[in-house]
């Protein structure tokens, strides 16, 4: 069957989703297809959810650019679509003179850029800021600006809200091949059949240059950078830090920093590993002696033992090092989103407006006059008070059931979760939706109700229910002669 | 009818929780309330359908739901006893009240004039223990895969490794071998196994599955689901040595790697626990340090028989109830127990001392196996009593019962040793 559309956005990632938030603005038919059964399952899911204030870019490039007008938009966004976002701010600490040196020259970079309000503390300040910092840190450079966030969330709000505007979002669809006619995009095959359209937005991530081939564009390649990190127990935040802080960056990235979530852990890493391939998100040994040893330079007393898990996630570089952004120079109707790595999560509502742009001049759509800011909002049972968590169990005794313990989330909340717009179809997307699953038992305990719920809520049998991507069975019936592994 | 004082609550109902409302019940307790999050209670006795449980308490083999059963048995018509299932407990304070929440009372607050603590334990996980690799579906903890298979009917996957060999996957090797999968190793990083010796011969030995002692999983693959994993001999430090991996193919690694006291809960009241075992710091009543704070079964320590669990829940739910009533007289003395450093773990941790002679039988682990050993417990220079066996490991707990009427010398902290080679 082919459907048509006026623009097809292959990835959703963060890139993806806030450009679908910012087209679905426009009286436009608009697909966004991804292969995986859920948004977020590449970069998106596994790198250190800062917000970036912008010094680290140089002056000039469209990362510097875009990360500074992508921090400003969060901002404003937070509200709009309820974001899970702290402004923190964040510390770069040096240790050495040289470093401090580094340091002034950062906030000469991040002045040019137009980061406000960037400041030099003395190592007393800082340690006042953060006492369990290494006594060897002599000074540190403040940027206020910086925030931490819930980068699942950030994407999932900009999805939600674009489907509630009538976008539509195709899941478990691998683009498989175009039809380009004379130089331009009119048709892309996909294993869900082929979709019909003249504008194609390349967000696929670390596969971009793999999209862009498909359509005849090889201008640029995507080197895969994997990154480690370690993620502690929320109970040994008071022992690390409460914002982030990174070390005096050097030719590979910001370094190894130590960091709090969103949501009341802290990680260390990432490290930085050039691979060949671009999947590969195995965690490895060496990786994580490396961001221990490093992250030991900014806090002295890690807590090893306290570690709840360690994940990898891979970044695209360019070969350009820098966010290829805007048309294809081969392919008419073509445009990138591709190379977006780190500050990629804080870019992102900044390329979305400034591919958008570019999109409407070419299509020249009207506004969608019906278009709507929000989402529903996520109901977190533990954070409301006593009243708010009594009335809502009276009307809807499932909040009243305790599903995760460590995370206390309810029966409600998961069911929500798989109901809302782009809602779950996976053990993962409901802990990255609720966060049950999260906590220090990861799931031991109410992995397998998790299971029984959504195979409940979906109307599937219990076989059927993935942990994450397309092959990833959990259980299987007892004489089934099902493949337990199927081809990646 | 959730009242709003009761003599005792339990929290949890499982093997722990059950047995000590019998015996609260037993010493007089008149209202008694049992707090179970799951919709039944039997905690994870429900799942273990082998058989090997209730020699010594009930002196008959049982299955874990037959002794969960007896245990139920054993209240289910006492009208002072009440149990409230699918029921989580969310806080408990320092003033005994505990603050719960289920989908038909909503958030309630009831008060103890005393608590038992029976939550149990839970898995270590992955995590926890950093094993390297990427993260597909086909990993589980041992216990999460066999309340599936046991309780739900679905199998993980049908070609199998074990990770660790605690007695929860040793059983669940047998288990899954019955099941008709193929459980390809079971890989322990000790040189000695972890699990009771009886599982050791009855689910690997009688089945062919081999063990891999010294070893262990360096790297998992697959990206979707597990594809197999790569293992390796470590040395003394329980490092990998490089040189000596190899490849097994399998879709899927069950963890059982220990379990961790269960003490969120705990910790919130501002009960005091020991970093070695991770359970609350208890006297032979098993009374935290915040009075009127009782504990027992596997949230003090974890045990290797839930015989043992009904024991210690005997005399929490016993000392509970005389402490609600007001039957309960100051100790003499307060000892602490202090062992030398081949033993782990010792349970009481301290021993209030009462004008009445008692039986104190104190639960100890080992660091390491040994043979031939004399365990002896003194009061300063004075022998308290003596064990001799002809061979202890970690995996299995030791009993030593010392009368405190023997104590003849003035009163000193209590010192657990071992000797080895005797």
């Amino acid at each position: 069957m082919t459907k048509k559309a006026d623009v097809v956005i292959i990835g959703g990632g963060i890139t993806g989703a806030a450009v679908l938030y910012e087209l679905a603005k426009y009286k436009l038919r608009i697909i966004l297809v991804e292969q995986e059964p859920d948004l977020a399952t590449g970069t998106t899911k596994a790198n250190s959810a800062i917000l970036h204030a912008g010094y680290d870019a140089l002056p000039g490039s469209l990362k510097a650019q875009m990360n500074v007008a992508g921090n400003a938009l969060y901002h404003k966004l937070k509200e709009e679509l309820h974001l899970e976002i702290k402004w923190t701010g964040s510390l770069v600490v040096a240790t050495n003179d040289e470093q401090l040196k580094i340091l002034y020259d950062l906030k000469r970079r991040g002045e040019r850029n137009g980061v406000p309000s960037l400041d030099i503390w003395d190592g007393k300040a800082v340690h006042q800021s953060q006492p369990n910092l290494s006594s060897e840190v002599l000074g540190a450079l403040w940027a206020p600006t910086a925030g931490i966030c819930w980068p699942f969330d950030l994407c999932l709000a900009f999805a939600e809200n674009a489907v509630l505007n009538g976008a539509e979002i195709i899941r478990e669809c691998r683009v498989t091949g175009f039809d380009v006619d004379s130089g331009t995009i009119r048709m892309v095959h996909t294993n869900k059949g082929n979709i019909e359209t003249t504008c194609v937005v390349n967000a696929a991530g670390v596969h971009a240059d793999d999209i862009s081939s498909l359509a005849g564009d090889d201008t640029f390649r995507i080197f895969p950078r994997k990154g480690e990190y370690i993620l502690f127990d929320q109970k040994v935040q008071n022992a690390l830090v409460s914002i982030p802080v990174f070390p005096t960056p050097d030719k590979m990235g910001k370094g190894i920093m130590v960091a709090p979530t969103i949501h009341g852990n802290v990680f260390i890493g990432p490290n930085a590993q050039n691979m060949d391939d671009k999947d590969n998100t195995a965690f490895t040994n060496e990786g994580m002696n490396e961001i221990i040893e490093k992250a030991q330079t900014i806090v002295p007393c890690i807590p090893l033992t306290q570690a709840i898990t360690e994940f990898a996630g891979i970044r695209a570089v360019s070969d350009t090092n820098d966010f290829i952004l805007g048309p294809s120079l081969k392919v008419n109707g073509l445009f990138h989103a591709a190379g977006i790595q780190s500050p990629g999560l804080t870019a992102a509502p900044a390329i979305a407006q400034f591919l958008v742009k570019k999109i409407i001049d070419k299509l020249k759509p009207e506004y969608n006059t019906t278009w709507k800011a929000g989402r529903p909002r996520h109901i977190y049972f533990k954070n409301l008070d006593y009243d708010e968590q009594q009335n809502l169990i009276k009307e809807n005794p499932s909040f009243g059931r305790v599903i995760c313990r460590c995370e206390t989330v309810t029966e409600g909340e998961i069911i929500d979760a798989i109901h809302r717009p782009v809602g779950a179809r996976t053990v993962d997307g409901v802990k990255r939706r609720t966060r049950a699953g999260m906590g220090r038992c990861q799931g031991g305990f109410c992995g397998p109700r998790i299971i029984q719920i959504l195979s409940r809520e979906l109307h599937i049998p219990i076989p059927e229910v993935r942990k994450e991507m397309c092959h990833s069975y959990m259980y299987f019936e007892k004489k089934s002669t099902k493949k337990v592994i199927c081809d990646d | 009818m959730i009242k709003q004082i009761y003599d005792v609550v339990i929290i949890g109902g499982g093997p722990a929780g059950l047995t000590a409302a019998y015996s609260a019940w037993k010493n007089g307790a008149k209202e008694i309330l049992i707090l179970e999050r799951d919709w039944e209670v039997g905690g994870i006795l429900q799942q273990c359908i082998h058989n090997g449980f209730g020699i010594h308490h009930f002196h008959e083999e049982l299955t874990g739901p037959g002794y969960a059963q007896r245990c139920y048995e054993l209240i289910k018509e006492k009208k002072e006893i009440e149990i409230s299932c699918d029921t989580m407990v969310l806080k408990i304070n320092a003033d005994k009240i505990v603050t719960a929440v289920n989908p038909h009372n909503g958030i309630f607050h009831m008060q103890g004039r005393t608590i038992v603590l029976a939550m149990g334990c839970r898995e270590r996980t992955r995590g926890a223990i950093q094993t390297p690799g990427y993260r597909p579906a086909g990993i589980y903890t041992a216990g999460a895969a066999q309340r599936m298979v046991n309780m739900e009917g679905y199998i993980p996957g049908k070609n199998i490794v074990i990770l660790g060999s605690g007695d929860i996957g040793l059983i669940m090797a047998r288990r899954m071998t019955l099941e008709g999968c193929r459980v390809q190793a079971v890989v322990e990083i000790c040189p000695y196994s972890n699990g009771l010796t009886r599982n050791m011969v009855q689910c690997l030995y009688d089945y062919n599955i081999p063990l891999y002692l010294s070893h262990t999983i360096v790297a998992i693959h697959g990206k979707d689901r597990v594809k197999g994993i790569t293992c390796a001999k470590v040395d003394a430090y329980k490092k990998p040595i490089p040189g000596t991996e190899f490849d097994i193919a399998c879709d899927t690694v069950l963890l059982s790697v220990g379990l961790i006291p269960e003490n969120e809960l705990s910790s919130e009241a501002g009960i005091t626990l020991d970093p070695i075992t991770h359970g609350p710091i208890v006297n032979q009543h098993r009374e935290t340090d915040i009075p009127g704070i009782f504990a027992a079964g596997n949230v003090v320590h974890v045990h290797d028989m839930v015989d043992f669990v009904s024991e210690e829940a005997e005399i929490a739910g016993k000392y509970a109830a005389l402490k609600a009533q007001g039957r309960v007289t100051g100790g003499l003395a307060d000892l602490k127990i202090r062992t030398d450093n081949d033993i782990g773990t010792c349970v009481p941790q301290h021993i209030c001392i009462q004008k009445n002679n008692e039986i104190i039988t104190l639960f100890i682990r080992v660091r390491r196996p040994m043979k031939h050993v004399q365990i002896t417990v003194r009061n300063s220079e004075e022998v308290l009593s003596e064990k001799h066996m002809s061979a202890v490991r970690p995996s299995e707990m030791i009993s030593v019962s010392v009368n405190s009427g023997n104590m003849k010398s003035r009163y000193e902290d209590w010192t657990v040793s071992i000797r080895e080679g005797l």
